[in-house]
């Protein structure tokens, strides 16, 4: 499906926010990229469509090709839907009009100003009864809820008709109930129409309940790669670490010094 | 192919209706913009067509521009460049409080609001150029009564623009001052202020570069600067002095637009 060969990022700066990592994506499967923040979930992510440029090494489609490559990068992106965290959708434009961003890649920019085909329209509104929200279709983005604006990110990346979907911890900003109930719907579409997906979360519990395959991360670095049966205790150790406890900053965060200030 | 559906399609029609709501009234506004145009005799060929060769010639009167008096004209452009930073430095000193009390977030009372609004509305309202006159009249010639004509407009154009700033504010970062028991006065200078610095700025800066344009204007009305020497030279009908003048100006300009986009980037 779409492979990352010896990928590696280094910010401006020279923090490394990825080390050299190799990865193949299986078609269909559902992959959650497991990690604490900051453990280079978001840059692995970016880097399979591009919009991090990885400093060295390379990510291949299924052919071999270079995805990242200038001519071919275009209709990579296109089949590539992406949901954010932060919905990132443009709150005064209404829910359809913001699905229909998602045909932008279809299209040349003179096209794009003027209105969009009744078929695109026509499939921008199956995308949002898919997501539950045919009732609201018209209503402004930035008058829904968390987990409905995030069930419009989901609608404008299905409206592409993608082949892979990508997810930058689409639940972290929802709160624990339509978290729940987000994610299990992008994961029943995924698994219905077959496409690949690979989603970043940092937590734990709904990793094991909808991963197919687990790739974790720490310090940008792979540290497990494997079945969610394979996760022990150990690795999680790895993942989240008693050293993430004890990494700089937390230490103040015990009552006894926060005492002393005062 | 995706089939028809009623909801759909009740959807898209009104869909539709909505945005033939805003063709309608982007449709009337380019209608309003026509209409002006025609009415300011934008549309009479034969006034064009007169016009034309008299601005020709006009400039051909100007070429080449005649520098020789450059050495007369320090004195003035170091007179409109003193005025422009004092025009400016005295319309913040004044717009600062009155937009505080014209941002709806930081007014204490409504009553304050009004009144900050109306006398920003009406410094706005009173032109620079008679307000150079009154000034001249009252002060006498020189730099001093384009900077207060410069400063008093200003101030309702920069009141207006601070306190819009002003109330773009982020309420989040406010509750959290309110919260941790800052008064009234910490809340805005340490709460709102600290998020609205860079857009302060940039106005504060980007007026700036405008009261340089704008003080070779008050030269007319004998207030001082470059713009003095510009309107003398056009009373002599010196067009190749006054295209000089022109050309030092546009200098003067590029290199205040210069300095301004720097400390912009400073500002961020």
């Amino acid at each position: 499906m779409i492979e990352v060969r010896e990928v590696e990022v280094e910010y401006p700066g020279g923090v490394r926010a990825l080390a050299p990592a190799s990865l193949k994506f299986e078609p269909g499967a559902f992959t959650v990229l497991l990690g604490a923040s900051g453990a280079g979930k978001s840059t692995l992510l970016r880097c399979l469509n591009g919009l991090v440029r990885p400093t060295a090494g390379a990510v291949l489609g299924p052919d071999g090709s270079d995805l990242l490559a200038p001519r071919a990068l275009r209709a990579h992106r296109r089949a590539t839907g992406m949901i954010f965290q932060q919905h990132q959708l443009i709150g005064r434009l209404s829910v359809l009009d913001n699905v229909l961003t998602g045909r932008l890649g279809f299209h040349g920019a003179l096209r794009t100003l003027l209105p969009y085909s009744l078929a695109e329209r026509r499939l921008a509104l199956a995308a949002i009864e898919r997501v539950g929200l045919i009732d609201m279709a018209l209503r402004r983005a930035d008058r829904l809820s968390g987990g409905q604006q995030q069930r419009v990110g989901i609608a404008r990346a299905l409206v592409q008709s993608p082949r892979l979907i990508l997810a930058d911890e689409p639940v972290a900003s929802l709160d624990p109930k339509s978290a729940e109930r987000v994610l299990e719907l992008l994961h029943r579409i995924c698994k219905h129409d077959g496409l690949s997906a690979i989603v970043s979360l940092h937590q734990l519990d709904f990793a094991r309940r909808f991963a197919d395959r687990i790739v974790a991360l720490a310090g940008g670095k792979v540290v497990f790669d494997g079945p969610p049966a394979a996760l022990g205790a150990r690795e999680v150790e790895r993942i989240y670490g008693g050293g993430a406890l004890r990494a700089p900053g937390a230490a103040l965060d015990t009552p006894s010094e926060l005492e002393n200030v005062a | 192919m995706i089939a028809a559906s009623p909801v759909h399609d009740a959807i898209l029609d009104a869909a539709r209706a909505e945005g033939r709501k805003s063709a309608a009234l982007v449709l009337a506004v380019a209608a309003a913009c026509v209409v002006a145009l025609w009415f300011a005799g934008f549309f009479d060929a034969e006034r064009f067509a007169e016009g034309l060769p008299a601005l020709g010639q006009l400039f051909g009167e100007m070429i080449p521009p005649d520098f020789s008096r450059w050495q007369a004209w320090l004195r003035p452009l170091a007179d409109t460049f003193a005025m422009s930073v004092a025009g400016t430095a005295l319309a913040v000193l004044l717009s600062l409080p009155l937009a505080l009390l014209a941002a709806r977030n930081t007014a204490p009372h409504p009553a304050l609001y009004h009144a900050a609004r109306t006398v920003l509305s009406f410094l706005r309202s009173v032109p620079e150029l008679i307000m150079g006159i009154v000034f001249v009249a009252a002060v006498g010639f020189g730099a001093l009564p384009g900077v207060l004509a410069l400063a008093l407009h200003s101030v309702g154009m920069v009141g207006k623009f601070y306190a819009e700033a002003i109330e773009h504010a982020e309420e989040k970062p406010l509750e959290a001052a309110r919260a941790a028991g800052a008064t009234r006065a910490q809340v805005v200078t340490h709460a709102v202020l600290p998020q609205v610095v860079p857009q302060l700025a940039d106005i504060t800066i980007y007026r700036w570069e405008y009261h340089f344009r704008a003080s070779t204007v008050l030269g007319i009305v004998g207030a001082g600067g470059i713009g003095f020497e510009l309107i003398a030279a056009l009373r002599l009908i010196k067009y190749d002095q006054v295209s000089a003048i022109l050309l030092t100006i546009l200098a003067c300009v590029l290199v205040v637009d210069a300095i301004g986009a720097w400390l912009r980037s400073k500002l961020k």
